[in-house]
């Protein structure tokens, strides 16, 4: 028996638990990647090069650099609608995901929540539009999931900042105009606004990834760096500003691994369409069915658990907890249901032709960046037990 | 500098085309747009009117659904939408399309210049455009590919396969532009948002003016007779090389003339 075939879409009727608003918004999105993304990936992720500030100028044009901050330039929508936006940018490429993520959740995130009026007068506004990149630093070689202890210093000399240190595995770090750098004070850890060109900042490319090959990823150096007092972002001190900050790019993460997940079955379950084996399509073998009801019940899951995080968060009501809930979950099954598609695909699925090992690869980063699964695991089981686990 | 650019709300090309039972183009249950076309059009009123002053007006003849296409102009940044929507336009051919958008223009004001695509991409005609250029008493300037507007006058040149014609008219005109005048915009963030307060007017024939009997299907010059589906594509002729591949491929592409 041959019936119409659905959409995943459909099949989970998610379109209902959309806004007209949200709509409009996704399917711009998706337009942008189909017209700026899709034709290049394949070319951007085999060289490893990027056209990171072309790009990021036209994601200003279209709106989506800070989308869900107000002011400033900023689109000033909701954080579901922001949610969905970084859903289709990751079907494209995690990379260019992360890109967004930077700029708008990690750096103008950060300088929107913590910074002087002047800071957010001078950046905001150009970062919105894409003239200027900012980039986000706190995990360094020797400290990933222990930020706390990080080794970079900002020291007090008169009224000037002078910050040493290194920061690791930073997006955007080569092409940013701004980095976000927090350092250890003689107090507590504090968030500097550095523009790149001053003397004593660097920041080598890290090459040779098999990961997020179509994104920018650099190392800081920080020599000696002088800055004035006004650098100092004023309104937090702590570890809770760059997680506050994380916490932002996390959900972000929540839909955008699900729009990773959804290019992959997608690709599979068309591929599986037209392949034939033996005699018939190979979509039409029990064995595929079954991986392919598996994964579209995973994306289903993944995707509604993603938009009602959405709409907690946007009645800002929702807890880091619940953020880890989405980030640990939809990471997690995302990077599953690329390797089951790869099967499909079988030898075809690990070239560039097809999209699928690329979005494999590219979330083995997703999966451990901005707090790995286990980091999730504790937060949920701190929440669960009320103990803590971390160490 | 008032622009009204006419612009219609197409099946998608890429979705599946089907009919009505009257043999009419199916507009109402397939995924629709505005006509790729029509957006060089709209691109080419913004262009001048960002370059100026002055308000750019989309209008549409088509049904419930054709709001779609008006969203389009609006997002893209037009300031106000017509959209003329009346069950008895339906079935009509391209003199009473012309008709109905020429008493609406008349209705709209008296732009300086009235702008359309090079054609529509279901129906391809480009005959609506005379017609409509004829109704207004209008000069006309059609196909071009470049536009300037200056000085009270309309200049444009409208490549042939030949030769091309620089050609110039004076204000107000209606001008057609193909697809080579610009780059669409693709609607921004803030273009979506804003376009959701522009005000969008819906007219009837009664509000035009316009005799139900003089459109639609029963007025129309020509009839659709019947339609087939084009039949599925054949898989093509595998020649296996026994030496004489070349000789064998010669031959498939003279007896396809294209060699």
């Amino acid at each position: 028996m041959r019936g119409m075939p659905q959409s995943l879409e459909q099949l989970f009727a998610l379109d209902g638990l959309i806004q007209d608003d949200e709509r409009e918004i996704a399917k711009a999105v998706r337009h942008f990647v189909d017209e700026r993304v899709r034709p290049h990936i394949a070319e951007w992720f085999d060289t490893g090069e990027v056209p990171a500030r072309e790009l990021t100028k036209e994601l200003g044009e279209l709106g989506v650099l800070g989308m869900h901050l107000d002011g400033y330039g900023c689109a000033g929508l909701s954080a579901t609608t922001y949610g969905l936006a970084c859903q289709e940018l990751e079907a494209g490429d995690s990379g260019i995901r992360s890109l967004v993520s930077v700029q708008g959740s990690l750096a103008m995130y950060s300088i929107h929540a913590y910074g002087s009026e002047e800071q957010k007068q001078e950046w905001l506004p150009r970062m919105a539009a894409g003239d200027a990149i900012g980039c986000f630093g706190l995990t360094e070689p020797d400290f990933g999931s222990n930020p706390g202890g990080m080794r970079t210093r900002a020291k007090k000399d008169g009224e000037d900042w002078v910050l040493n240190g290194t920061k690791m595995w930073i997006t955007n770090g080569t092409v940013a105009d701004v980095a976000v750098v927090w350092a250890q004070t003689d107090e507590k850890v504090r968030g500097f606004v550095v523009p790149t060109d001053t003397p004593g900042f660097s920041a080598p490319e890290i090459k040779r990834k098999m990961s997020l090959r179509a994104s920018v990823t650099a190392e800081l150096v920080l020599e000696d760096v002088r800055l004035p007092a006004s650098a100092v972002l004023p309104e937090v001190q702590g570890l809770r500003g760059p997680l506050g900050a994380l916490s932002e790019a996390r959900f972000g993460i929540i839909f955008g691994a699900m729009g990773a997940a959804r290019d992959c079955l997608e690709t599979a379950i068309s591929y599986a369409q037209d392949r034939q084996v033996f005699d018939k399509s190979l979509a039409s073998y029990q064995l595929t069915q079954a991986k392919l009801a598996d994964m579209a019940l995973e994306l289903g899951k993944g995707q509604l658990l993603a938009l009602h995080l959405g709409r907690l968060k946007d009645s800002g009501t929702i807890t880091p907890e619940q953020v880890s809930v989405g980030k640990l979950n939809n990471t997690r099954e995302a990077i599953a249901i690329a390797r089951q598609c790869r099967t499909i695909l079988a030898a075809n699925g690990i070239t560039l032709e097809y999209p699928v090992i690329r979005h494999a690869n590219n979330l083995e980063s997703v999966l451990t960046y901005e707090g790995t699964s286990e980091v999730h695991q504790l937060v949920i089981g701190k929440a669960l037990t009320g103990a803590e686990a971390f160490r | 500098m008032n622009i009204v650019v006419c612009v219609k709300y197409v099946p998608d090309a890429q979705g599946d085309r089907t009919f009505n039972e009257d043999n009419t183009t199916d507009r109402a249950n397939v995924d629709g747009l505005l006509s790729e076309l029509d957006e060089y059009a709209v691109e080419a009123a913004l262009k001048i009117v960002e370059a100026g002053e002055g308000e750019v007006t989309v209008v549409t003849v088509g049904p419930e659904q054709a709001a779609d296409a008006l969203k389009k102009a609006l997002q893209m940044g037009a300031d106000k939408a017509v959209h003329v929507s009346d069950e008895a336009i339906h079935g009509s051919d391209a003199v009473a399309t012309s008709l109905v958008l020429a008493e609406a223009v008349k209705k709209i004001g008296s732009p300086d210049l009235v702008l359309t695509g090079l054609s529509s991409t279901d129906g391809t005609m480009s005959v609506v455009p005379a017609m409509l250029a004829e109704r207004l008493g209008l000069p006309q300037v059609t196909q071009v590919s470049t536009l300037e507007v200056a000085d009270g006058t309309v200049k444009g040149r409208r490549d042939g396969d030949a030769v091309s014609e620089s050609l110039e008219a004076s204000l107000p005109a209606l001008v057609s532009v193909t697809d080579q005048i610009n780059e669409p915009r693709y609607p921004s963030f803030k273009g979506i948002m804003a376009a959701k307060k522009k005000p969008v007017e819906t007219w009837s024939l009664a509000d035009l003016g316009v005799d139900a009997g003089q459109v639609g299907l029963d007025a129309a010059w020509t009839k659709v007779e019947s339609f087939a589906q084009r039949p599925p594509r054949e898989q093509g002729e595998i020649v296996t090389d026994e030496g004489d591949g070349g000789t064998k491929l010669a031959e498939f592409l003279a007896a396809q003339k294209f060699v």
